[in-house]
């Protein structure tokens, strides 16, 4: 069977809209859920009393108190694999590890123990944890606060990797991802806290197996995901004045990869961008564009063609850190490439 | 001789497609052996080779388009007579001839070893001989995208025919569709039809495409001929009484074989006019005109279904009329069937076209470029006639000539009808 | 309470607390042994970490945990798996990779599992289960269970990050945390004063602010009553407590290695001091076994551990399109309301 990707739903009629940041979306999805169901606790550095290192749980340590809203020492190991063990143990943490930077000081529990244990046990031992985390560059934050390495966890059989990239998913992946009897990685970019816009409080939980149509096209697809996904809109809309109708596809869940949906795409359009701030070699970019061959192959009418970040640790000074990034010009210019 | 190239088949010929090879490496050619069959916009065409010697290698694979002058097939000096007889091929003995490393290298790279000139030892194919196939096979498949192959088969369009308009010539879907005269939408069709109707459906299309082309093609070329040549048109009505008595006797003594038709009285008059009016057979090339050396008489022909072909009926002057009948046959009959030589495309001098037959009294045609002249003939019919102050009811045929003005004036034009007028007249010399 | 207090063969009486202490680690040992020709014979493959010289440790920590207590374990975890009562069928046949291994072949000999007896492995990256442990003990506080849950590690995993990001953690949030670990002198062939500066483990320990001391790991009493302080001390909420248990390991780091690293005088030194001829001495001086007794304890040993064999060769294998089961779970994340 196969399934289609949803169309980005405009809030409806009915809803309880509300303006509102995608910052505000993730407080206000995390709160819910540890209202619905005391097992849910969020640990991390500075998630307390500093209120987050990106003010996403600011308030929350005076509505849920120390024992909920549990900062950790700098042990991000100790504390994702704390947060592993509870989950073990019949609780829902939520880990919050302030970027994918640090994450790597605790790969080994995530790899090792979060997504093995399942398999390693041979079913007996499945591990309900969230894990979120901020990642992307373009804030001039230099070559280690910079990572992209989503598609690193997305590598890894077990965990569930998430992307929202709109405020509607920041505000209703985190409901399900905590119903996942398996762990989950969200992954905020960086540069989408303070988007703003309409907020459907009574949306429900968002479906997290299906990529998202976010605006129709004829003529090309452009595939991304997270902090592209804005850069991948202007594109489109640059592109509909010289008259190219571009699809935008925002994958949301990284793995595992709605197969169908970029199939579908590329069946409607014949030719793809594939648009992911990480390095392009051995990147979420080069497993899409692999997938489209296998699976898409006889659809395409041009090269796939990838717009990814300059294979370069991310320089400090504002004009290489946006030379180094993908850029609105250089998707439209790809654009150009498959369809002129 | 060492190459072999695509021959250019016509003035407005740019390119071609091997269709088929009908030499093997290892086979010894003569100046003139049909090798190959190439089929251009208008045509399939059986084109020969013009030197003798051992064909080494060929260098392009069948269903491939090239430009012209595009190196077809490497042809050697004759060989040298074997100072042993090598042992004739056992079949199904193939195999052995050839190394452990040849056939697994042949069978990677998908390359036919019966198709290769070996250039070892008494002839065995070598590694670096199955490397030059390979490489040779790569060149030469279209470069298309795969959304457009899938198309062109299901559309049955060739992509070999199919200009891309991608990077580096790749054609892409909207190339076929063209082609294809498809506005298909571009969800494309999901469901593909069975297929036998698919092949069905695709043969139409193909003959659909073929005429399209051939269209175009003939568009082209009279459409510069218009642009080009100043033409001035004569004609004439021919008595052709004498004709039609001397043939009539003819043919109550000869075999049914050497029977002759009017055209083939009229076509080698009009040939051998031409001795006598030279201005009006060669070509117009350069701002000058170039006389041609023989008369190669350009015979048009209808083809079946829609379009046109002038094969060159060669030295049509030196040929004895039922020679000439029997020519005239082979070449319409080719034509019609798609199976024309090189040269009778490439080098007619001046063209004859005769509607007579389809009810036409007279006919004013285009000229071939770079031709500087055209011959009509119309229908034959009885007319009143006057002839030695008496009126009697003859066959007659208006004839007509359409000239290019820049090489020749309406004199010279109207001295080679008369020319042509005259030799009716002694049909036996014919 | 040791799960094995009630067993008996019908040939000897119901041993008294001595004795299955005896028996406990016996059948390790001999279910160890047994291993090493199944290696030798290429029937068991990878990596087999045996436990032969350290089984005081394991059954003697047992005797302080109850079976709503946790354990997480190491890839020397033969001894572990056993000693919390997991059949020593399931612990051959996961060895045998069969479909009734305690973690359905999945794991083999570094990745037992069993979640029935809060056995939560088996992890093969030195110093990896330490967090996973804090985790266990987290809930267990967080929901105020009186619950301990005990960590084993060796000397090696001393070194890493994870011991002391864990170490800091328990003892800041005062977690229901038994740390054992299990000083056996070498971080496989590195010994240990090649790879501290400071040796006195416990000592370092101390300076998280958590209770710590050394045990003698070869004295299986020794180590109950060590852990028996030490399991008290948690459930009454003292925070975590670190026992440096020193200890041996007779045989290779894996199955075989070189032993280029160490004397043969000194695995004899320590042999002299082996648990099981320590405390079988001990039981015989007191009068509480004859060599009948023993006898009846190595024929009861041998028929577990042949019975666990028999059973692992008999099992069926998991079949092969079972591969990717269990990489998730069967239920998948809600779709609802959309």
């Amino acid at each position: 069977m196969t399934t289609t990707a949803t169309t980005a739903k405009k809030p409806r009629a009915s809803s309880a809209t509300a303006t509102t940041t995608y910052r505000e979306a993730m407080r206000q999805a995390m709160s819910e859920a540890m209202r619905a169901d005391e097992r849910v606790f969020l640990m991390g550095e500075d998630v307390g009393r500093y209120g987050g290192a990106f003010g996403v749980s600011l308030g929350m340590l005076e509505e849920f108190g120390p024992e909920r809203i549990r900062d950790t020492p700098l042990s991000e190991s100790a504390f994702t694999g704390a947060g592993i063990g509870a989950a073990l143990a019949g609780m829902r943490p939520i880990v919050e590890i302030m970027t994918v930077n640090f994450s790597l000081l605790a790969l080994d529990q995530i790899l090792n123990n979060a997504a093995t244990l399942l398999h390693m046990s041979g079913g007996q031992l499945p591990v309900p944890l969230v894990i979120r985390m901020t990642t992307g560059a373009g804030r001039q934050l230099a070559a280690q606060h910079s990572h992209s390495l989503e598609g690193w966890y997305a590598h890894i059989p077990g965990i569930r990797v998430l992307a929202p990239a709109t405020i509607e998913d920041a505000r209703h992946m985190l409901a399900p991802a905590l119903a996942d009897p398996d762990p989950v990685i969200i992954f905020e970019h960086g540069s989408l806290y303070n988007l703003s816009g309409p907020s459907a409080e009574d949306a429900g939980p968002a479906d997290l197996t299906s990529a998202a149509v976010r605006r129709e096209g004829r003529d090309i697809s452009l595939i991304t995901y997270g902090g592209c996904l804005p850069k991948a809109l202007d594109a489109a809309e640059q592109l509909a004045e010289a008259g190219i109708s571009a699809e935008v596809l925002d994958l949301r869940t990284l793995r595992p990869l709605h197969q169908d949906a970029i199939t579908a795409t590329v069946a409607r359009t014949h030719r793809a961008v594939v648009v992911d701030e990480a390095w392009r070699t051995g990147s979420l970019a080069a497993e899409i564009s692999a997938r489209i061959m296998e699976n898409a192959f006889y659809e395409l009418d041009a090269p796939v063609e990838r717009v990814c970040s300059a294979e370069v640790p991310i320089p400090y000074a504002h004009h290489m850190e946006q030379a180094a990034l993908p850029q609105v010009e250089d998707i439209v210019a790809a654009v150009h490439r498959a369809v002129d | 001789m060492p190459e072999f190239t695509m021959p250019s088949l016509g003035a407005d010929m740019e390119e071609g497609t091997l269709l088929e090879w009908l030499v093997h490496p290892g086979d010894t050619v003569h100046k003139g052996d049909v090798v190959a069959v190439v089929e251009t916009a208008k045509s399939t065409i059986e084109v020969e080779c013009f030197g003798s010697g051992t064909v080494e290698r060929l260098l392009v694979e069948a269903g491939t388009t090239v430009a012209v002058g595009t190196p077809l097939a490497q042809i050697g000096a004759a060989a040298p007579p074997q100072a042993a007889p090598v042992a004739p091929p056992v079949a199904g003995a193939v195999d052995e001839v050839h190394s452990p490393l040849v056939r697994r290298l042949a069978a990677a790279e998908g390359v036919d070893l019966t198709t290769v000139h070996g250039t070892g030892p008494g002839g065995t194919i070598t590694r670096a001989d199955v490397d030059h196939a390979a490489a040779d096979k790569a060149r030469t498949r279209p470069r298309a995208t795969p959304l457009a192959r899938r198309l062109a088969d299901v559309l049955g369009v060739d992509l070999r025919r199919v200009t891309g308009s991608g990077a580096g010539g790749t054609v892409r879907a909207d190339d076929i569709r063209k082609v294809a005269g498809h506005a298909e939408p571009k969800a494309g069709p999901k469901a593909e039809p069975r297929k036998a109707e698919a092949r069905k459906a695709a043969a139409a299309r193909t003959a659909a495409d073929r005429s399209a082309a051939m269209r175009r093609a003939i568009g082209d070329l009279m459409s510069r001929s218009k642009r080009e040549i100043p033409h001035y048109y004569l004609s004439t009505t021919i008595d052709l009484a004498a004709a039609d008595t001397w043939m009539r006797d003819h043919n109550r003594r000869a075999p049914v074989a050497e029977r002759l038709v009017p055209a083939a009285l009229l076509l080698k008059a009009a040939a051998l006019a031409l001795h006598d009016v030279p201005q009006l057979n060669g070509f117009w090339t350069d701002d000058h005109f170039v006389p041609a050396t023989a008369v190669h008489l350009g015979v048009a022909v209808a083809l079946r279904g829609v379009g046109l072909v002038a094969p060159a009926l060669h030295d049509a002057d030196t040929l004895e009329l039922p020679d000439l009948m029997r020519r005239l046959k082979d070449v319409t009959i080719r034509a019609r069937s798609g199976r024309l030589r090189g040269s009778e495309t490439a080098d007619p001098t001046i063209t004859v076209t005769s509607l007579g037959d389809q009810g036409v009294e007279a006919v004013f045609g285009v000229i071939y470029p770079p031709q500087v002249a055209l011959v009509g003939f119309g229908k034959v019919v009885m007319r009143p006639t006057a002839v030695d102050g008496l009126l009697g009811v003859r066959p007659t045929v208006t004839a007509t000539l359409s000239a290019d003005h820049r090489a020749s004036d309406g004199a010279v034009g109207a001295r080679y009808l008369a020319t042509v007028d005259r030799l009716l007249q002694q049909p036996e010399q014919l | 309470m040791s799960p094995h207090r009630t067993r008996t063969d019908g040939h000897a009486p119901a041993l008294r607390h001595r004795g299955e202490l005896l028996y406990g680690m016996l059948r390790i040992r001999r279910f160890e042994e047994r291993c090493v020709e199944l290696y030798s014979a290429s029937v068991i493959r990878g990596f087999v970490h045996l436990y032969i010289g350290e089984e005081a440790v394991a059954v003697g920590v047992n005797q302080a945990l109850t079976e709503d207590d946790a354990v997480v374990a190491t890839y020397r975890e033969h001894g572990h798996a056993l000693a919390r009562g997991i059949p020593a069928e399931a612990v051959m046949a996961e060895m045998y990779g069969k479909a009734s291994g305690c973690s359905r072949g999945r794991g083999g000999s570094m990745h037992m599992f069993d979640a029935s007896r809060r056995f939560y492995g088996g992890s093969a990256i030195v110093g990896g289960g330490l967090p996973l442990a804090a985790g266990l003990a987290l809930a267990d506080r967080m929901r105020g269970q009186p619950r301990v849950t005990c960590c084993f590690f060796g000397d090696g995993a001393f070194a890493e990050g994870e011991f002391h990001e864990t170490a800091n953690l328990a003892a800041l949030w005062r977690l229901p945390l038994l740390l054992v670990c299990e000083n056996n002198l070498y971080a496989m062939g590195t010994a240990l004063k090649r790879e501290h500066a400071q040796t006195d483990l416990a000592l370092r320990a101390a300076s998280y602010g958590m209770a710590s001391w050394p045990v003698d790991g070869m004295d299986v009493l020794a180590v109950e009553h060590a852990a028996r302080q030490a399991a008290e001390s948690i459930r009454a909420g003292a925070g975590p407590h670190f026992l440096e248990l020193r200890t041996y390991r007779y045989r290779a780091h894996s199955m075989y290695d070189p032993d280029r690293y160490r004397t043969k005088e000194e695995i004899a030194e320590w042999k002299a001091r082996d648990p099981i001829d320590a405390l079988a001495r001990q039981l015989r001086d007191d009068g509480e076994v004859d060599d009948e007794a023993l006898a009846a304890l190595e024929r009861r040993a041998a028929n577990e551990v042949a019975g666990a064999v028999r059973a692992a060769e008999r099992a069926p294998e998991e079949p092969a399109d079972e591969l990717l089961r269990f990489v998730t779970s069967p239920v998948t994340p809600t779709r609802a309301a959309r």
